[in-house]
């Protein structure tokens, strides 16, 4: 909160004036900070054991995994397993081909299209709007099954299968998630901004391109960094149309790891290399979140008109 | 745009203005109306003809008339049950993720040091691949080796069959759910950052304390995420696949077998793709309902604040 110190006492505005006498600490204030720390500890905790039982598998050996009472801290551990399961497939490829061939594509293309569609959605106001965004919804709620099989049949009719395009065009296409959520956050953006546009003399592409979507950057982040992720993920479809070894990505490689392990009967070390090659997977995407969540979570405020 | 004489309707009953701002419109949307008509609607079409036919994908499919609809409704001894765990899953799951997600960004938006860093760890269950998700927590849970259990075991209290107890393994799996809300928590994080300082100043100055803030500035103005989360959990948790699927199987004497696994069962195992169809043309139909219904008795409590009055 920045209250402004002003130069003489009458300036003083009722509303300085009241919270500059809004005490900074009392006991209430100050146990309620502690509780509020308590809380996150525990939760953080909780939230974060999963992945700690994870990446401290990675460098157990099979006796320690399997030992009861488990280990949280295996003694000797075993760092190498990261090299060698890493060296067991070609995951360098497959993380090649995860970022450039799939999932920076794919970002770009639902980022982009997304906001495009969900202006239309929301900041143009015309006949028939409702219906069509009803539609758009609907199809979420399409479960995949039901256009599994006919969209492969499509797909192997266009001759895509086996390359990336059936999971790279498509997001050029607006995805019904992304598109909702846009145009939600558009729609909190006031019409007198776009009123002042119109009167300004520009169009409505102009209008999103200089205005909406420079005041959106937070949403449009967030929608870049769960695409990015999601894709990052993905294990289905890959798995249906991607059928080369050299075009896998980091899901299926992770697959393929463990379709080996689970054919050799007790293969040495089969859990610990699991749980390595899913640390080194998973640490990237914290790294992504954690350098961009700055922007999008304290972005800017999306009225644009602070009172 | 009111026109003090009465505007000439050109075409299809709109104005010029109003057919202008229509064909603008469609334009915008034109990729996704490409791509639904491509990529959703043929398929769509191409599953419901296929729901009306006894299919097993090795031979041409046989046209049934309706027969797989009435031997869902009335024959197969599972619907009921697979039903019912559905409907407990996401009659659960949805209101209360979104709750938690929604407290936990309240949580986070306060004044607290190295927020980056509680951000990060609270999203974080999210990022993780759902089979290694279940690799994970089916180890975790395990009574013998499990971690949970075994912590359990070491301060004296009773080990928890998490996933082998069939009155226990729902309820598992919505609290793995709980775990895994960072999705919505960073939306709503996006949300509250951008409420308007100035409207809690002026409720600072009228009086009101932190409890009145929340339920009067805060909670409204985040009103439209609200539901959007409600309505994303509420579909994605109808569609719930993956993690059921590798952790369960559906088991424990099928309390965990939800429609989805039941729908990916009657396609893949047992080759029944007709009546696969047809279970996902139902549930397809229960998801646009359960949608209509909480969008309209949305227009009650949802706020659609456009700046100032």
């Amino acid at each position: 909160m920045s209250v402004q110190a002003t130069s003489t006492p009458q300036t003083v505005s009722a509303t300085e004036q009241t919270l500059r006498k809004a005490p900074r600490w009392t006991i209430a204030s100050v146990f309620g900070t502690i509780l509020k720390y308590l809380l996150l500890t525990a939760l953080a905790f909780s939230f974060l054991l999963p992945m700690f039982w994870m990446a401290s598998s990675a460098v157990k050996d099979d006796a320690q995994v399997y030992t009861v009472p488990p280990v949280w801290f295996p003694n000797p551990a075993y760092p190498e397993n990261f090299i060698n399961a890493w060296a067991t497939h070609d995951f360098n490829l497959y993380a090649f081909n995860t970022v450039f061939r799939y999932a920076l594509p794919v970002t770009i293309g639902v980022t982009l299209s997304s906001a495009f569609v969900a202006y239309g959605f929301s900041r143009i106001q015309w006949k028939g709007r409702n219906i069509f965004f009803f539609v758009c919804l609907a199809t979420m709620m399409v479960p995949f099954q039901v256009t599994m099989v006919p969209l492969f049949i499509i797909f192997k009719n266009f001759g895509w299968v086996n390359t990336f395009l059936p999971l790279v065009v498509p997001a050029f296409f607006g995805a019904p998630y992304f598109i909702f959520m846009l145009r939600q956050f558009f729609m909190g953006i006031p019409t007198e901004l776009s009123d002042a546009a119109r009167i300004d003399g520009a169009n409505e592409f102009i209008t999103m391109w200089r205005i909406i979507l420079p005041l959106t950057k937070p949403a449009l982040m967030v929608v870049a960094l769960f695409t990015f992720m999601n894709t990052w993920n993905e294990y289905l479809g890959p798995l249906i149309y991607l059928r080369r070894e050299e075009q896998y990505v980091l899901a299926l490689g992770l697959e393929s790891l463990r379709r080996t392990i689970a054919s050799i009967a007790n293969v040495a070390l089969a859990y610990p290399y699991l749980m390595a090659v899913s640390t080194i997977i998973t640490v990237p995407i914290l790294i992504a979140f954690f350098l961009t969540q700055r922007t999008f979570i304290e972005g800017i405020s999306l009225t644009g008109l602070k009172g | 745009m009111a026109v003090s004489t009465a505007p000439k309707k050109l075409w299809f009953g709109m104005t010029t203005s109003e057919r202008r701002n229509f064909f603008t419109g469609l334009t915008f949307i034109s990729p996704w109306l490409l791509g639904f008509s491509l990529w959703t609607l043929y398929p769509l079409i191409s599953s419901l003809r296929f729901s009306l036919t006894r299919y097993d994908l090795l031979r041409d499919p046989v046209f049934i008339g309706l027969r797989n609809y009435v031997e869902i409704f009335t024959e197969d001894p599972l619907f009921g049950t697979v039903t019912y765990n559905t409907l407990y899953y996401v009659g659960l799951s949805a209101p209360l993720g979104v709750a938690s997600a929604f407290l936990l960004a309240i949580l986070l938006n306060t004044e607290i040091r190295g927020r980056s860093a509680w951000r990060a760890i609270f999203f974080f269950p999210a990022i993780i691949p759902a089979f290694v998700t279940a690799m994970v927590w089916q180890f975790l849970l395990n009574v013998q080796y499990g971690a949970i259990n075994g912590a359990l075991q070491a301060i004296g209290l009773p080990i928890i069959p998490f996933i082998a107890n069939p009155a226990l393994a729902k309820p598992t799996l919505i609290m793995i759910h709980l775990w895994a809300q960072g999705n919505a928590m960073v939306i709503f994080l996006a949300t509250l950052q951008d409420v308007p300082r100035s409207l809690y100043e002026a409720a600072t100055v009228d009086g009101a304390g932190a409890w009145q803030k929340f339920k009067n500035i805060t909670v409204p103005m985040c009103t439209p995420v609200i539901l959007f989360n409600m309505v994303i959990a509420l579909i994605y948790g109808f569609q719930n696949f993956t993690l059921p699927w590798l952790l369960t199987q559906g088991g424990p004497n099928s309390s965990t077998e939800l429609y989805t696994l039941f729908l990916y069962r009657n396609a893949f195992e047992y080759l029944r793709m007709g009546k696969a169809s047809a279970l996902a043309w139902i549930l397809f139909v229960v998801i646009v309902i359960f949608t209509i219904i909480l969008f309209r008795t949305s227009e009650r409590w949802v706020f659609y604040g456009s700046g100032d009055e």
